[in-house]
Protein backbone atom coordinates (compact mmCIF):
# COMPACT_ATOMS: atom_id res chain seq x y z
CA UNK A 1 0.00 0.00 0.00
CA UNK A 2 0.96 3.21 -0.70
CA UNK A 3 0.03 6.88 0.88
CA UNK A 4 -0.11 10.10 -1.51
CA UNK A 5 -1.03 13.41 0.34
CA UNK A 6 -1.94 16.65 -1.49
CA UNK A 7 -1.91 19.87 0.20
CA UNK A 8 -3.94 23.18 -0.07
CA UNK A 9 -4.38 25.95 1.25
CA UNK A 10 -7.56 28.09 2.48
CA UNK A 11 -8.39 31.32 4.11
CA UNK A 12 -11.37 31.85 5.83
CA UNK A 13 -13.25 33.23 8.87
CA UNK A 14 -14.85 31.83 11.97
CA UNK A 15 -15.73 32.70 15.60
CA UNK A 16 -16.92 30.27 18.21
CA UNK A 17 -20.72 30.58 20.24
CA UNK A 18 -22.40 28.18 21.42
CA UNK A 19 -26.11 29.45 21.90
CA UNK A 20 -26.97 27.35 24.73
CA UNK A 21 -24.57 29.47 26.97
CA UNK A 22 -24.43 32.37 28.07
CA UNK A 23 -22.52 35.17 26.95
CA UNK A 24 -19.90 34.94 30.34
CA UNK A 25 -19.72 31.16 29.21
CA UNK A 26 -19.44 31.79 25.98
CA UNK A 27 -16.32 33.80 26.42
CA UNK A 28 -15.20 31.56 29.42
CA UNK A 29 -15.04 28.39 27.10
CA UNK A 30 -14.05 30.41 24.25
CA UNK A 31 -11.74 32.75 24.95
CA UNK A 32 -10.98 35.04 22.08
CA UNK A 33 -12.05 33.07 19.78
CA UNK A 34 -15.67 34.05 21.23
CA UNK A 35 -15.21 37.74 20.27
CA UNK A 36 -18.57 38.51 18.17
CA UNK A 37 -17.36 39.65 14.90
CA UNK A 38 -14.86 36.14 14.19
CA UNK A 39 -11.50 36.20 12.91
CA UNK A 40 -9.35 34.47 10.86
CA UNK A 41 -6.65 31.92 9.48
CA UNK A 42 -4.99 30.32 6.69
CA UNK A 43 -6.14 26.86 6.50
CA UNK A 44 -3.23 24.36 5.39
CA UNK A 45 -5.46 21.16 4.18
CA UNK A 46 -3.76 17.91 3.95
CA UNK A 47 -5.43 14.69 2.06
CA UNK A 48 -3.97 11.78 2.56
CA UNK A 49 -4.90 8.62 0.19
CA UNK A 50 -4.28 5.00 0.44
CA UNK A 51 -3.84 2.63 -2.58
CA UNK A 52 -1.99 0.13 -4.66
CA UNK A 53 -0.38 1.86 -7.88
CA UNK A 54 -2.14 1.13 -10.90
CA UNK A 55 0.05 -1.62 -12.74
CA UNK A 56 -0.35 0.59 -16.27
CA UNK A 57 0.06 4.02 -14.64
CA UNK A 58 2.01 3.83 -11.96
CA UNK A 59 -0.69 5.96 -9.81
CA UNK A 60 -2.70 5.41 -6.76
CA UNK A 61 -5.29 7.62 -8.33
CA UNK A 62 -4.72 10.51 -10.74
CA UNK A 63 -2.95 13.57 -8.57
CA UNK A 64 -5.54 16.24 -11.10
CA UNK A 65 -8.80 14.69 -10.45
CA UNK A 66 -8.12 15.03 -6.56
CA UNK A 67 -6.63 18.11 -7.14
CA UNK A 68 -10.31 18.94 -8.69
CA UNK A 69 -12.15 17.16 -6.52
CA UNK A 70 -10.62 19.38 -3.11
CA UNK A 71 -10.73 22.59 -5.83
CA UNK A 72 -15.12 21.70 -5.56
CA UNK A 73 -15.73 20.07 -2.82
CA UNK A 74 -13.50 22.62 -0.35
CA UNK A 75 -12.05 25.85 -1.93
CA UNK A 76 -15.24 26.37 -3.79
CA UNK A 77 -16.97 25.97 -0.02
CA UNK A 78 -14.99 27.57 2.64
CA UNK A 79 -12.27 29.83 0.81
CA UNK A 80 -12.05 33.36 1.68
CA UNK A 81 -15.79 32.58 3.27
CA UNK A 82 -17.00 33.07 6.79
CA UNK A 83 -17.24 29.26 8.08
CA UNK A 84 -20.24 30.20 10.77
CA UNK A 85 -22.90 31.95 8.38
CA UNK A 86 -21.66 30.82 4.82
CA UNK A 87 -21.11 27.12 5.15
CA UNK A 88 -24.44 25.09 5.22
CA UNK A 89 -22.99 21.96 6.66
CA UNK A 90 -21.14 23.92 9.61
CA UNK A 91 -24.54 25.77 10.53
CA UNK A 92 -25.12 24.44 14.16
CA UNK A 93 -22.10 23.27 14.54
CA UNK A 94 -19.21 24.99 16.52
CA UNK A 95 -16.62 25.49 13.32
CA UNK A 96 -13.77 24.12 15.57
CA UNK A 97 -10.68 22.44 13.70
CA UNK A 98 -11.91 19.03 14.70
CA UNK A 99 -15.30 19.40 13.20
CA UNK A 100 -13.89 21.08 10.22
CA UNK A 101 -12.28 18.08 9.64
CA UNK A 102 -14.55 15.94 10.29
CA UNK A 103 -16.84 17.37 7.67
CA UNK A 104 -13.65 17.65 5.10
CA UNK A 105 -13.73 13.75 5.81
CA UNK A 106 -17.28 13.10 5.03
CA UNK A 107 -17.12 16.08 1.53
CA UNK A 108 -14.43 13.99 0.38
CA UNK A 109 -14.95 10.17 1.42
CA UNK A 110 -17.46 9.34 -1.11
CA UNK A 111 -16.14 11.59 -4.32
CA UNK A 112 -12.41 9.46 -3.81
CA UNK A 113 -12.99 6.53 -6.06
CA UNK A 114 -9.57 5.25 -6.25
CA UNK A 115 -7.47 3.74 -3.24
CA UNK A 116 -9.25 5.40 -0.05
CA UNK A 117 -9.11 8.34 1.95
CA UNK A 118 -6.57 7.55 5.01
CA UNK A 119 -6.01 10.67 6.97
CA UNK A 120 -7.61 14.44 6.69
CA UNK A 121 -5.59 16.39 8.65
CA UNK A 122 -6.19 20.21 8.75
CA UNK A 123 -4.09 22.86 10.47
CA UNK A 124 -5.21 25.78 11.72
CA UNK A 125 -2.09 27.80 12.15
CA UNK A 126 1.11 26.08 12.36
CA UNK A 127 0.76 24.58 16.06
CA UNK A 128 -2.69 23.62 15.90
CA UNK A 129 -4.39 20.84 13.98
CA UNK A 130 -6.67 18.29 13.71
CA UNK A 131 -6.22 14.66 12.22
CA UNK A 132 -9.51 12.72 11.17
CA UNK A 133 -9.39 9.01 10.24
CA UNK A 134 -11.85 5.93 9.65
CA UNK A 135 -11.39 3.19 12.11
CA UNK A 136 -7.81 2.91 14.17
CA UNK A 137 -5.81 4.00 11.51
CA UNK A 138 -4.31 6.44 13.29
CA UNK A 139 -0.77 6.88 14.17
CA UNK A 140 2.38 6.72 12.45
CA UNK B 1 -26.44 33.93 15.01
CA UNK B 2 -27.28 30.68 14.83
CA UNK B 3 -30.98 30.05 16.80
CA UNK B 4 -31.32 27.94 19.28
CA UNK B 5 -33.36 25.67 16.90
CA UNK B 6 -30.83 25.48 14.15
CA UNK B 7 -28.03 24.44 17.07
CA UNK B 8 -30.46 21.29 18.08
CA UNK B 9 -31.74 19.82 14.96
CA UNK B 10 -28.06 19.87 13.36
CA UNK B 11 -26.54 18.09 16.18
CA UNK B 12 -29.11 15.14 15.83
CA UNK B 13 -27.55 14.36 12.44
CA UNK B 14 -23.77 14.42 14.12
CA UNK B 15 -22.86 10.94 14.27
CA UNK B 16 -24.17 9.65 10.75
CA UNK B 17 -20.91 7.03 9.17
CA UNK B 18 -21.06 3.65 7.59
CA UNK B 19 -19.13 1.13 8.35
CA UNK B 20 -16.33 2.16 10.90
CA UNK B 21 -16.65 5.33 12.95
CA UNK B 22 -14.61 8.16 12.38
CA UNK B 23 -11.72 9.39 14.93
CA UNK B 24 -10.40 12.63 15.39
CA UNK B 25 -7.09 13.78 17.17
CA UNK B 26 -6.29 17.03 17.72
CA UNK B 27 -2.61 18.01 17.31
CA UNK B 28 -0.54 20.61 18.91
CA UNK B 29 2.83 21.58 19.11
CA UNK B 30 5.26 23.34 21.26
CA UNK B 31 8.85 24.43 21.39
CA UNK B 32 11.60 24.54 24.35
CA UNK B 33 14.96 25.15 24.43
CA UNK B 34 17.28 22.88 26.62
CA UNK B 35 20.53 21.45 26.98
CA UNK B 36 21.84 17.63 27.32
CA UNK B 37 25.38 15.92 27.01
CA UNK B 38 24.93 12.04 25.89
CA UNK B 39 27.17 10.17 28.44
CA UNK B 40 27.43 7.16 30.60
CA UNK B 41 28.80 5.98 33.61
CA UNK B 42 28.26 2.67 32.30
CA UNK B 43 31.44 2.90 29.60
CA UNK B 44 34.50 4.08 29.40
CA UNK B 45 35.50 7.64 28.70
CA UNK B 46 36.86 6.25 25.34
CA UNK B 47 33.40 4.41 24.45
CA UNK B 48 31.49 7.50 25.62
CA UNK B 49 33.51 9.52 22.72
CA UNK B 50 32.80 6.80 20.04
CA UNK B 51 29.27 6.17 20.77
CA UNK B 52 27.99 9.74 21.54
CA UNK B 53 30.77 11.89 19.03
CA UNK B 54 30.33 15.33 19.65
CA UNK B 55 27.11 14.60 22.01
CA UNK B 56 29.74 13.49 24.79
CA UNK B 57 31.63 16.96 24.92
CA UNK B 58 31.81 17.61 28.41
CA UNK B 59 29.97 20.65 29.29
CA UNK B 60 27.21 19.78 27.17
CA UNK B 61 24.86 21.21 24.18
CA UNK B 62 21.63 22.35 23.34
CA UNK B 63 18.44 22.82 21.12
CA UNK B 64 15.34 24.33 19.83
CA UNK B 65 13.10 21.35 20.34
CA UNK B 66 9.83 21.56 18.88
CA UNK B 67 7.11 18.70 20.70
CA UNK B 68 4.32 17.94 18.36
CA UNK B 69 1.65 15.85 20.66
CA UNK B 70 -1.96 14.31 19.57
CA UNK B 71 -4.68 13.81 21.88
CA UNK B 72 -7.88 11.94 21.19
CA UNK B 73 -11.20 11.62 22.92
CA UNK B 74 -14.70 12.56 21.84
CA UNK B 75 -15.58 15.84 20.34
CA UNK B 76 -17.94 17.38 22.48
CA UNK B 77 -20.72 18.59 20.59
CA UNK B 78 -21.23 21.78 23.09
CA UNK B 79 -17.66 23.28 22.44
CA UNK B 80 -17.00 21.15 19.15
CA UNK B 81 -13.42 20.26 20.62
CA UNK B 82 -12.04 17.40 22.33
CA UNK B 83 -10.10 18.94 24.79
CA UNK B 84 -9.87 22.71 25.84
CA UNK B 85 -6.70 24.26 24.38
CA UNK B 86 -6.27 26.59 27.57
CA UNK B 87 -6.70 23.00 29.64
CA UNK B 88 -4.51 21.26 27.35
CA UNK B 89 -1.70 24.25 27.16
CA UNK B 90 -1.55 24.47 30.76
CA UNK B 91 -1.11 21.22 31.78
CA UNK B 92 1.94 20.94 28.93
CA UNK B 93 3.00 23.86 29.96
CA UNK B 94 3.26 22.81 34.10
CA UNK B 95 4.26 19.38 32.63
CA UNK B 96 6.68 19.96 29.88
CA UNK B 97 7.66 23.26 29.46
CA UNK B 98 8.52 24.50 32.70
CA UNK B 99 10.52 21.28 33.61
CA UNK B 100 12.54 21.29 30.36
CA UNK B 101 12.67 24.90 29.25
CA UNK B 102 16.08 26.69 29.67
CA UNK B 103 17.23 24.09 31.76
CA UNK B 104 19.72 21.24 31.27
CA UNK B 105 18.99 17.89 30.99
CA UNK B 106 20.78 16.23 32.91
CA UNK B 107 21.04 18.56 35.78
CA UNK B 108 17.84 19.55 36.45
CA UNK B 109 15.27 16.63 35.45
CA UNK B 110 15.34 14.24 37.60
CA UNK B 111 14.59 11.72 35.11
CA UNK B 112 18.09 11.91 33.69
CA UNK B 113 20.07 11.37 36.32
CA UNK B 114 20.60 7.86 35.83
CA UNK B 115 19.02 7.97 31.94
CA UNK B 116 20.72 9.18 28.90
CA UNK B 117 19.01 12.16 27.84
CA UNK B 118 18.47 11.02 24.02
CA UNK B 119 15.94 12.71 22.12
CA UNK B 120 14.15 8.62 22.11
CA UNK B 121 14.11 8.71 26.33
CA UNK B 122 13.06 12.61 26.44
CA UNK B 123 9.67 11.37 24.12
CA UNK B 124 9.42 8.48 26.58
CA UNK B 125 9.59 10.87 29.78
CA UNK B 126 7.20 13.32 27.44
CA UNK B 127 4.66 10.87 26.87
CA UNK B 128 5.02 9.45 30.73
CA UNK B 129 4.23 13.26 31.64
CA UNK B 130 1.14 14.04 29.69
CA UNK B 131 -0.63 10.57 29.68
CA UNK B 132 -1.77 11.96 33.20
CA UNK B 133 -3.48 14.69 31.31
CA UNK B 134 -7.04 13.65 32.54
CA UNK B 135 -9.07 15.33 29.83
CA UNK B 136 -7.99 13.67 27.05
CA UNK B 137 -6.17 10.21 25.31
CA UNK B 138 -2.89 11.04 24.67
CA UNK B 139 -2.08 9.08 21.43
CA UNK B 140 1.46 10.01 20.82
CA UNK B 141 4.27 12.71 21.41
CA UNK B 142 6.75 13.51 18.32
CA UNK B 143 9.78 15.58 19.71
CA UNK B 144 12.75 17.41 16.88
CA UNK B 145 15.64 17.80 18.01
CA UNK B 146 16.93 19.58 14.84
CA UNK B 147 14.81 20.16 11.71
CA UNK B 148 16.71 16.84 10.56
CA UNK B 149 15.59 14.64 13.40
CA UNK B 150 12.80 13.53 15.19
CA UNK B 151 11.17 10.69 17.33
CA UNK B 152 8.45 9.44 17.74
CA UNK B 153 6.79 7.25 20.89
CA UNK B 154 2.98 6.18 21.29
CA UNK B 155 3.78 3.92 24.33
CA UNK B 156 4.67 0.44 24.79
Amino acid sequence: MVLITRKIEFSASHLYNNPELSPEENRRVFGKCNNPHGHGHNYALEVTVAGEPDPVTGMVLDLKELKEILEREVMQRMDHRFLNYEVAELKGKIPTCENIARLIWELLEPKITKGRLHRVRLYESADLFADCYRNGAGGV
Amino acid sequence: MQSREDYRTDFAGLGRSSAAPLRIELGRRYRFAASHRLHTEALSEEENARVFGKCANPYGHGHNYMLEISVSGEVDPATGMIANLADLDSFVEREVIEVFDHHSLNEDVAAFRDVVPTTENLCIEIFKRLKRFPKANLERVRVQETTNNSFEYAGE
